[in-house]
């Protein structure tokens, strides 16, 4: 617990020393304050921003997709992916797929889901859903090969029906795979949703960057920006702590 | 009346029985692994099965516990066929490690009696005597991979000991020990054989081991494994790892050894 806590001390003072001197770098005039804002200015502006409450709407719509885009990865991607394992020829057909898979640029079809789905959250739903789910079975199947022949044995000795077998034996088993799939899931959808408002949609957080950059409103855009990155940054570091809990008993030491 | 010697528990129905059991695996290159097998376990037996390293010991505890078909022939548990699943009252320990990394010690051994239906003292209770005599007490809040091997193989006997099951088969348990707790825990096993009347049999490469703890010693063949020597160690029931010093035991091991050798130089490769 110690090393972890002194990692991640260490983590957070490289962090200030960068943006210190950042802050440095942009108050001497090195960089020009109007192509980068200084983090101090930016702190300033996301508070600004968040207390006139002109980006509540935009926030509450934007985190509730990235969320429903998220739930529906995990759900989705699991049972696909356990599916998949399943039937070993549609595995060895799918794999290589998967593997290519995020070299597919999911935007461009984005049109087609406003086409199909209207100009609702719908799309964006469904485009961070296209972003987050493949890590998910990726790591789905992953884990299910990470349970060891020995413990379905075990299952089958102890005479468990399928669903105990599954949540007594092949999850616990599985989780620390399984996790990091949802870990990369969670990051997937929110970069999905994001991106998607920022380049076509009207709405949300990536919509309300996407208008302060056009408009030259660099304290806004600044602003939001930071918000945005400190969202990913705590639930990523929320989901962290608890794989890293979940892993702790399973080291040695 | 004194305890029946060993041999007066062959006049009781066999506890489990194979006939004709061959098991062959299917493949790119089909492998013969075992048999064909004729055994009868008598019920409160303790059956020690020794072989050269691949000769089917392993396959044999899978169509014996019913988790393996056998390719041909039949086994019988109790008076009942099995085919592909394990009936009620048999405890597996298997050869390689298998307990969970993501519970406790404590809760590994409960998870054995988890669909017991017995209320938590008395779960609390067995599992602590389980705990307790695989001499595990002060690990019990450890998780196994904190352990090393041997004691995390000895999580593994305990969970399946705590169901108490009327045929407990061992797959090499104490493989991962040193010989002197492997002499404390043979002592152990035979307590608990003779506490609870189990059947027991059980999987060890230490001849010594198999010629201590056993009424009858089982040799097998090189791959496909055939039983070509079956030892009757006319033990009395009541019996430790003293025995070592009984003037019987040099030439049982002898015995073992002899039958044993051709076939492990078989394995090897090379000519008798
Ligand atoms: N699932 C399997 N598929 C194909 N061949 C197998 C399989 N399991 C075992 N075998 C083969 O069957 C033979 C017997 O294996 P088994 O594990 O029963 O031997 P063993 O006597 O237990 O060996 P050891 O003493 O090393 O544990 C070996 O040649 C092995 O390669
Ligand atoms: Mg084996």
């Amino acid at each position: 617990m110690n090393r972890r806590i002194a990692v991640l001390l260490v983590r957070a003072a490289v962090l200030a020393v960068l943006v210190l001197l950042l802050e440095v770098l942009c108050r001497t005039g090195v960089i020009d304050p109007l192509t980068i804002l200084p983090p101090s200015a930016m702190v300033a502006a996301m508070i600004e921003q968040l207390a006139s409450g002109d980006v509540t709407d935009a926030m509450l719509r934007t985190f509730s997709t990235v969320a429903l885009a998220f739930l529906a990865a995990v759900l989705l991607g699991t049972a696909i992916g356990a599916l998949v394992h399943a039937v070993p020829r549609l595995r060895r057909a799918i794999e290589p797929l998967l593997a290519s898979y995020y070299s597919v640029p999911t935007f461009v079809f984005y049109p087609l889901l406003v086409a199909l789905l209207g100009l609702s959250m719908a799309p964006l739903v469904v485009l961070g859903l296209l972003s987050a789910a493949p890590a998910v079975m990726i790591s789905t199947l992953a884990g299910l090969d990470s349970v060891s022949p020995v413990l379905r044995k075990v299952a089958r000795v102890q005479r468990l029906d399928f669903f105990r077998t599954l949540r007594w034996i092949v999850l616990p088993a599985a989780m620390p795979s399984l996790f990091s799939g949802f870990k990369l899931a969670l990051s997937y959808s929110l970069i999905g949703v994001i991106a998607g408002e920022f380049i076509l949609s009207g709405n949300g957080l990536g919509y309300a960057i996407s208008f302060a950059y056009q408009s030259f409103d660099n304290r806004a855009m600044y602003g939001l920006m930071l918000f945005v990155l400190l969202v990913a940054i705590v639930a990523n570091g929320v989901l962290y702590t608890y794989e890293g809990r979940l892993a702790h008993r399973r080291r040695r030491g | 009346m004194s305890a029946p010697p060993a041999a007066a528990l062959h006049d009781n129905p066999p506890h489990a029985s194979l006939r004709g059991v061959v098991r062959r695996y299917e493949g790119r290159q089909t492998v013969h692994a075992l048999g064909p097998i004729d055994l009868d376990l008598a019920a409160g037996e303790f059956f020690a099965v020794v072989g050269p390293s691949g000769c089917g010991k392993s396959t044999l505890l899978d169509v014996l516990s019913g988790l393996g078909v056998p390719t041909e022939g039949s086994v019988t548990l109790e008076g009942k066929p099995v085919r592909g699943q394990v009936p009620d009252g048999v405890g597996v320990v298997f050869q390689e490690d298998s307990s969970f990394p993501w519970l406790t010690v404590h809760d590994n051994v409960a998870f054995g009696l988890r669909r017991s239906g017995l209320d938590r003292t008395e779960v609390a209770r067995r599992v602590d005597h389980a705990v307790g005599f695989m001499g595990l007490a002060q690990f019990a809040g450890h998780y196994p991979p904190q352990l090393s091997g041997g004691m995390r193989q000895r999580v593994c006997i305990a969970r399946t000991l705590v169901q108490q099951p009327r045929l407990i088969l061992l797959d090499e348990p104490f493989g991962a020990l040193d010989q002197q707790t492997r002499l404390l825990m043979g002592d152990e096993l035979l307590r608990l054989w003779r506490d609870t009347g189990a059947t027991v049999l059980l999987i060890t490469h230490s001849l010594d081991e198999a010629a201590m703890l056993a009424d009858r010693v089982g040799v097998m063949s090189a791959r496909p494994g055939r039983f070509i020597d079956l030892v009757e160690t006319g033990w009395q029931r009541d019996r430790d790892s003293r025995i070592v010093s009984d003037p019987a035991f040099g030439p049982l091991t002898a015995r073992l050894w002899t039958s044993l050798r051709a076939e492990s130089l078989k394995t090897m490769g090379r000519a008798a």
